[in-house]
């Protein structure tokens, strides 16, 4: 590959400069490179959270609408991954982005190869942020990209074309007599075009079909879905060795239980819950961050925007209709600085919209664990954010030591934490149920297990508090658990309390699961 | 010829004559060999039988024909099913390590059912057929054949009747044999018109543009539609009839009209006409487009295929010559110069070839010299290819045998071009 002039000072072997000559690439070569441990963990969590942009927007806007290009774009380069072939495109920042572009994209598929519904998720996102960015190519980087790829595709003689015109037309929505006679047709065989063909949406012909130059992304498209489906499958093969490294153990479970879960939004117990009933459930169910946030509440009369976003939507997962939110939050905040007036004119108006009754009215989701660590960090005056990531240590201790604990219900769920704790002493919170598989990653979850574990909604009215759930089991042997003298009360069946928590919280704090932070990436892929 | 009923009863007695003396084994071992080409292909073959008292066994494989041959006679199964070629041996696949025992390649193949037509056939339900609705396997096959062949090149299907209510396609083209799991489906799909269940009243939905393919497909049905469904299944004559076709109509007002029409209009072509012209010129005033009677013509007549037939590449089918122990109908392969006049109730029942069996040698047999150099086995062979050319079953095999020799030449032509170096012009 030959690189301009600008490119004399970076010094790159000749396997890079083929890996990232193009901004795009097929990932058919693993990174074999060293990196440290935070580089790891960083590119991770940064293209895991474009993945999950490019869900949702795929969700809200049509694909390939402008709305979803602008926004699509401003998260690439928030997040610094590559895209556009600008002229610009080369230098060492060009470079450093198309290199976390390759290594995140293999680190993901360690954590989303295990199970059908996991690669489905991946391959899903994978495609479609492809197409994004292949779409945004020009016409000369388009060729480039298929040319170093060895996607050739066979042209249609003029002859050809024109003798089939009539049937290419009536073919597909998209070709006219214009496009017939502007563009290219390439033939390319029916296997390696299946949406095309299933959807018939294509002229066929003989076992090929024929497909304008503005749909060669489509073939394109499927033969990466067909690469990253075979990859994931060999993927899943050598993972129990990945997983053996203590280092990548946590990381790569936390990954993939982030996102692929219900979002609570639709809720059987919704009006079944009456405001009187929040003081208790607050207590008894809530998770530490939306404890955190309802005692602020009570306390200041007041939430900010993040905390009104974080404590509203869940609540709305909780069951609360639009009604009772607003009353039970104008009733709060009347007691405060603002009257019922401003009230209605300043607040009222968002918490309408997190139910979808505003605005573009969409029905906002309850926000998940990771959600919650990774968007909006809190800042001085706020309350939300996830007390374990966001909260210094000492204060957490103090914050745990302070809250009233009853038989069961809380204090069980908060004695069934684990913690996992990064190289960077950043922590991720993982609340697991011994054996059972069970992983916290979003508070309303955590709320619905509560629920259950207590016996359903009428152990809240009741204040019934003992614990339904019986067996705790012999604890797999798991790296972390050993560390942690909490799983062994556990064991015993012995209630934690706050208190216990805090004090075993800090001696976990203190111990990082591995000395070293430098990850040889051609031992893991 | 004395007719001989079939009775399942008599199964018993009936199938090892059948295996003994008229399967078409040498046939069958060609066609599953495929020349050979590649290493254990009927090796690594599974064949699923039922046996008597609905036993049934799963991955039986055989290494040779001779194997296939006696394991049939020994075991008379009541059905055969074939599945796919796998990485190894279907009857070891107990031996094989966890997860390594995969199906490999199997012929892409269809299954129509006359029993899902039964919202749109007057004559029959379930598993009963006529001479009224078997068009609608004629209509099937000619647009399944045209649209294999044409559209996705591929040479050598094999049509064949299940014996009671539908037909099978077997294709057999190497492409075809390794289709993924993704790519039947694409095929399925593309093949697929009729779309819904109990709950869906219009299971077929035209839009702009009309694609080469359904054009294709409608004019098949056009062909038959005439004599099959307003002559014989009289769509248009009753009143409950009638109504179930009005309702397909678009917009709301063209219903109104057509009935007012019909009361003055019998003639369920004539009615037809009234539809079809109604049709066209809803098209030319309105801009969107109302295909509302070619959508009927394809509710009434396009073949419906389960797509998780021919999806899935360890899918088991009934083989061709199978018997039909409902029926005792051998499974045999469909002639498409002869379609129209296929009558599935002329197909040979076990019963009569086995009764044809013990007939008096006609003239002709009697020139069949013995020859002093053949020996016991080979004399053997000679008498059981003699054999099945005594009965109805002949010109069946005949059939398969052509088909059999157009694969063979085709693997011929393809090892030729291989062969011959590059021509430089």
């Amino acid at each position: 590959m030959q690189f301009g002039n600008r490119r004399k000072k970076l010094i790159v072997n000749a396997q890079t400069e083929q890996l990232y000559g193009h901004c795009l690439q097929f990932y058919s070569q693993s990174p074999t490179e060293n990196i440290s441990l935070s580089e790891f963990e960083t590119f991770a969590v940064e293209r895991l959270k474009l993945l999950k942009t490019v869900e949702n927007l795929g969700v809200s806007y049509v694909k390939t609408s402008e709305q979803y290009t602008k926004k699509l774009d401003t998260e690439f380069s928030s997040l610094n991954f590559p895209f556009r072939s600008e002229k610009s495109s080369s230098g060492p920042s060009e470079y450093e982005k198309r290199r976390k572009d390759h290594i995140s994209h293999f680190i993901l598929r360690l954590a989303y190869c295990q199970t059908e519904d996991l690669r489905r998720w991946f391959i899903q996102q994978e495609i479609d942020l492809f197409r994004y960015r292949f779409n945004c190519l020009n016409s000369k980087s388009k060729r480039e990209f298929l040319h170093l790829n060895n996607l050739r595709y066979d042209t249609v003689s003029v002859m050809e074309k024109t003798n089939l015109a009539e049937k290419l037309i009536n073919s597909s929505f998209a070709v006219s007599g214009i496009t017939v006679e502007d563009q290219d047709f390439y033939k390319v065989p029916f296997q390696d075009a299946l949406d095309l063909v299933r959807t018939r949406k294509v002229y066929l012909k003989e076992g090929f079909v024929y497909v304008p130059h503005m749909e060669i992304v489509t073939i394109v498209l499927n033969d990466f879905r067909t690469r990253l489906s075979k990859a994931l499958a060999l993927t899943a093969r050598s993972l129990p060795a990945v997983q053996s490294d203590e280092r990548l153990q946590p990381l790569l479970n936390h990954l993939s239980h982030a996102y692929v879960g219900q979002d609570y939004s639709i809720q059987k117990s919704i009006g079944k819950i009456s405001l009187d009933q929040i003081e208790t459930l607050s207590a008894k169910s809530y998770p530490l961050c939306m404890r955190q946030l309802h005692r602020a509440l009570r306390e200041s009369h007041h939430l900010r925007h993040g905390g009104r976003m974080q404590y509203g939507l869940f609540l709305k997962g909780v069951g609360l209709t639009l009604d009772q939110a607003l009353q039970f939050w104008r009733s709060e905040f009347v007691k405060g600085k603002v009257d019922a007036d401003k009230f209605d004119k300043a607040y009222a108006y968002s918490i309408r919209h997190m139910f979808g009754k505003e605005g573009k009215r969409t029905d906002y989701t309850p926000y998940s664990c990771m959600k919650v660590i990774l968007s909006n960090p809190p800042s001085q005056g706020d309350h939300h954010g996830c007390p374990f990531r966001h909260t210094d240590p000492e204060l957490l201790k103090q914050k745990l030591q302070s809250y009233k604990v009853s038989p069961g219900g809380m204090s069980l769920m908060l004695s069934l934490v684990v913690f996992y704790f990064s190289y960077q002493t950043k922590c991720f919170c993982s609340v697991q149920i011994e054996d059972s598989g069970f992983s916290l990653n979003h508070p309303n979850q955590y709320f619905l297990e509560s629920q259950k574990l207590l016996g359903g909604p009428g152990a809240v009215a009741g204040g019934k508090g003992d614990v339904k759930r019986e067996d705790i089991a012999t604890p797999k042997p798991s790296n972390v658990a050993r560390k942690n003298t909490l799983v062994s009360s556990l064991r015993n069946r012995h209630q934690v309390t706050g208190p216990q928590l805090a004090a075993s919280l800090t001696c976990t704090l203190k111990t990082p699961v591995s000395t070293s932070t430098v990850l040889p990436l051609s031992n893991v892929f | 010829m004395p007719a001989a009923v079939y009775d399942q009863a008599s199964l018993p007695d009936l199938l090892p004559l059948y295996y003994r003396r008229l399967f078409p084994f040498s046939q069958y071992y060609r066609w599953l060999n495929y020349g050979g080409v590649t290493k254990n292909y009927f090796q690594n073959r599974e064949f699923s039988f039922t046996l008597k008292d609905d036993i049934y066994v799963r991955y039986q494989s055989f290494s040779t024909q001779s194997e296939l041959e006696k394991e049939m006679q020994k075991m008379n199964p009541y059905k055969i099913d074939i599945g796919a070629v796998y990485s190894h041996r279907p009857n070891q696949h107990n031996t094989v390590k966890s997860g390594c025992f995969q199906a490999l390649e199997k012929e892409l193949v269809f299954d129509i059912d006359m029993t899902d037509y039964d919202d749109v056939r007057s004559c029959c339900s379930a598993a009963d057929i006529c001479p009224k609705c078997w068009p609608l396997m004629t209509i099937a096959i000619r647009i399944l054949d045209r649209a294999l062949r044409e559209d996705f090149g591929f040479r050598h299907c094999l049509w064949v009747y299940s014996g009671r209510r539908g037909i099978h396609c077997w294709v057999c083209d190497e492409a075809a044999r390794k289709l993924s799991v993704a790519a039947r489906s694409a095929v399925a799909e593309y093949l697929s018109l009729v779309k819904g269940g109990e709950e869906t009243v219009r299971k077929v939905v035209l839009t702009d543009p009309i694609h080469p393919f359904i054009r294709e497909s409608l004019a098949v049905v056009e062909h038959y539609f005439t004599q099959y469904a307003l002559l014989g299944q009289d769509i248009l004559g009753s009143k409950e009839a009638t109504d179930k076709v009005l309702v397909l109509t678009e917009p709301a007002h063209v219903k109104k009209e057509l009935l007012i029409e019909f009361k003055t209009e019998k003639n369920p072509e004539r009615r037809w006409g009234r539809l079809t012209t109604m049709a066209q010129n809803k098209r030319t005033t309105v801009k969107k487009g109302h295909y509302f009677e070619k959508e009927i013509m394809l509710q009434y007549c396009y073949p419906r295929l389960d797509v998780n037939v021919s999806k899935g590449v360890n899918h088991l089918l009934k083989s061709p010559f199978s018997v039909h122990p409902k029926t005792g109908r051998i499974s045999v392969p469909i002639d498409l110069r002869e379609l129209d006049r296929f009558n599935p109730f002329e197909v040979p029942t076990i019963s009569l070839i086995c009764e044809e069996l013990d007939l008096p040698k006609m003239a002709g047999e009697e020139e069949d010299q013995e020859d002093p150099k053949e020996n016991d086995k080979e004399a053997g062979e000679r008498r059981k290819i003699r054999d099945y050319k005594r009965t109805s079953l002949a010109k069946y095999v005949k059939l398969f045998d052509q088909f059999l020799e157009e694969m063979a030449r085709s693997r011929k032509g393809e090892l030729i071009k291989k062969s011959e170096p590059q021509l430089e012009f």
